[in-house]
């Protein structure tokens, strides 16, 4: 428990200095990355939930955070944007402008609903047909968000978000997702959903409910995404429905997968060296010049390298490159050792 | 003989389809309190089928489940382990990435007396010491017998009234065999009542008071241990004769 206590400290103090300090000392560029990979660990956390921890591979995540980011910009544009932006808003949404804060909530609470509403039918399903059910999920958001254009404009690009996503938000989600995502993953609650992955008839057996637990899996999943795209709609300010489709989905489970899909930590990890590599190999592709040695511009080349780097974990490391483990700094990270010592039962 | 009404568990008429199949055509049988009834028959004769339908995996498509008094065929598989019927399945089927320890958690998870748990979780280590050893260990790196044991401990954890077996011996060496039908006996004369499905015919009949022999999906043949090891007709349920 106090091992415990210390490694988070140390997380907020760092993730505390860089969003305070680091505005003074890095350039916008690294401020940018920075942001891009916290934000983009809150959604590969959210997306562990379901995925990775209870066994229900969903491609329908980024749904979710299309809808939160929506739902959110519709919510915080002003009033005389709403006129001239959105003028057949239903007078319902037109009247009133929220700030960032409960923006975002009524974006993760909605979208929370929204995975009620589609996980009740489809949770019921395993392996392949769920992630292509869920796939579908995601085109009926994609195709619905083109076509409701007096709520979002249609394919046109919807506009004049507030940019209000500082770093300090960012991280603060950031650890409110790992706080209750760890406490839920490391629970009883957190074994049962692991069970359910698993093996669904043992789970069954033993007398889980495994729909109920794949259900709350998906909706709390769904909470943080659409938390996520709320930040994320007040980082662009400016997006349109194809920004939330097929390229995110498999940019976010490249992630997942190639961070360990049963690891807090790996989803972190993941996003970090995923997000680090690509900039990297996209500045190398620019061409560079070391001594007497000029390489010459290779635009794609960043792409290639990056697939490559992808096909080699997943022939090395198939589990990803955390697997199932956490990282914890050198201290025991396992409850149940502790508790069986203390003689306790979760 | 026992009087089927005053069984602590029945199953009267069942029938149960996977499409047009049917897989069972109207089985009824009975477990009184502290009895082990053994389900002998060949492959596809029916006997997981019926435990499946007992703890709610599959539905029945007609007949009825009686547990104390009490229909359970339109109960949920959760509920039915609450009421006291624990099922430890074919193949054992483990939550292979998980610890000893959690599996053992997870068999009590419908449980809320934790001192009872600990208890239990004693008792298990008393009856099967392997598994003190490999506490931490993941379920899925243990032998076949171990695991069978970690199953077994596992539908014991929800302290069940009733012990659906299925295939204890199933790819465990035949010493490990010995030792678990010797862990099953003493479960038995702590009281335990047990329906058992097992392909060795002869060790469940040494372990059983009683047996039904089914074939293609209809009982074909049922009595005491005692008689049905002496009956011919057993061994020609399981070599399909007439």
């Amino acid at each position: 428990m106090t091992a415990r206590v210390i490694v988070a400290g140390l997380a907020l103090a760092v993730m505390g200095g860089i969003a305070f300090g680091a505005p003074s000392i890095m350039s916008d560029y690294f401020m940018r990355i920075i942001l891009i990979i916290a934000l983009n660990s809150i959604f590969v956390l959210s997306l562990s939930l379901s995925n990775g921890f209870t066994g229900v591979f969903s491609l329908g995540h980024v749904g979710f955070i299309g809808a939160g980011a929506y739902i959110s910009g519709i919510l915080s544009l002003t009033v005389q944007q709403k006129q001239s932006l959105l003028p057949h808003l239903p007078d319902l949404l037109n009247w009133f402008s929220l700030p960032f804060l409960p923006a975002t909530l009524v974006a993760g609470l909605f979208t929370a609903l929204l995975a009620v509403i589609v996980g009740y039918p489809l949770m019921r399903l395993s392996g392949y047909f769920v992630s292509v059910a869920t796939m579908g999920f995601l085109i009926i958001v994609n195709v619905v968000l083109i076509n409701a254009s007096n709520f979002t404009r249609g394919a046109r690009t919807f506009t004049g978000v507030p940019l209000d996503t500082t770093l300090p938000w960012v991280f603060g989600w950031l650890a409110v997702t790992v706080f209750v995502l760890w406490r839920l993953v490391y629970s009883p609650f957190g074994r049962r959903m692991k069970a359910v992955r698993d093996d669904t008839v043992a789970a069954s057996a033993v007398g889980i409910d495994v729909l109920k637990t794949r259900l709350l899996a998906f909706v709390i999943g769904a909470f943080f995404a659409g938390v996520g795209g709320s930040l994320y709609a007040h980082y662009l300010g400016s997006f349109s429905p194809v920004t939330f489709y097929f390229a995110m989905t498999m940019n976010l489970i490249a992630m997942l997968v190639l961070g360990g899909m049963g690891s807090l930590s790996g989803a972190i990890i993941g996003v970090i060296c995923v997000s680090i590599l690509s900039e990297l190999l996209r500045s190398v592709e620019r061409g560079f010049t070391i001594g007497d040695i000029t390489v010459p511009a290779l635009y794609g080349a960043s792409q290639i390298v990056l697939g490559f780097i992808f096909i080699l974990i997943m022939i090395f490391r198939p589990k990803g490159i955390m697997g199932e483990r956490e990282f914890t700094l050198g201290f025991s990270g396992s409850s149940a050792k502790s508790n069986l010592k203390q003689g306790k039962v979760k | 003989m026992s009087d089927p009404s005053k069984a602590l568990f029945s199953v009267q008429n069942l029938e149960v389809r996977f499409g047009a199949v049917r897989a069972l055509k109207g089985i009824s049988l009975h477990v009184n309190k502290g009895e082990v009834v053994a389900l002998l028959g060949a492959n596809g004769a029916g006997k997981s089928t019926t435990l499946r339908s007992i703890s709610g995996l599959s539905r029945p498509s007609s007949g009825d489940i009686f547990f104390a008094g009490q229909s359970i065929s339109r109960v949920s598989s959760s509920q039915i382990v609450r009421l006291g019927i624990a099922h430890s399945p074919e193949g054992r089927r483990l939550f292979g990435s998980l610890t000893v320890a959690e599996n053992l958690r997870l068999g009590s998870c419908t449980r809320t007396d934790k001192a009872g748990i600990i208890a239990d979780t004693e008792r298990m280590f008393a009856l099967f010491p392997i598994l003190r050893e490999r506490h931490f260990q993941l379920a899925g790196t243990l032998s076949g017998g171990e695991q069978q044991q970690l199953a077994l401990a596992r539908a014991l954890m929800a302290a069940p009234k009733l012990l659906l077996l299925d295939e204890p011996s199933l790819g465990v060496a035949p010493l490990l065999i010995k030792y678990i039908f010797a862990a099953l006996t003493e479960l038995k004369r702590q009281g335990m009542t047990m329906l058992l499905v097992e392909q060795n015919i002869k060790l469940a009949l040494q372990l059983a008071d009683r047996a039904y022999v089914l074939r293609t999906g209809a009982v074909a043949l049922s009595g005491s241990s005692e008689e049905l090891l002496s009956d011919d007709r057993v061994a020609q349920a399981y070599l399909g004769a007439a």
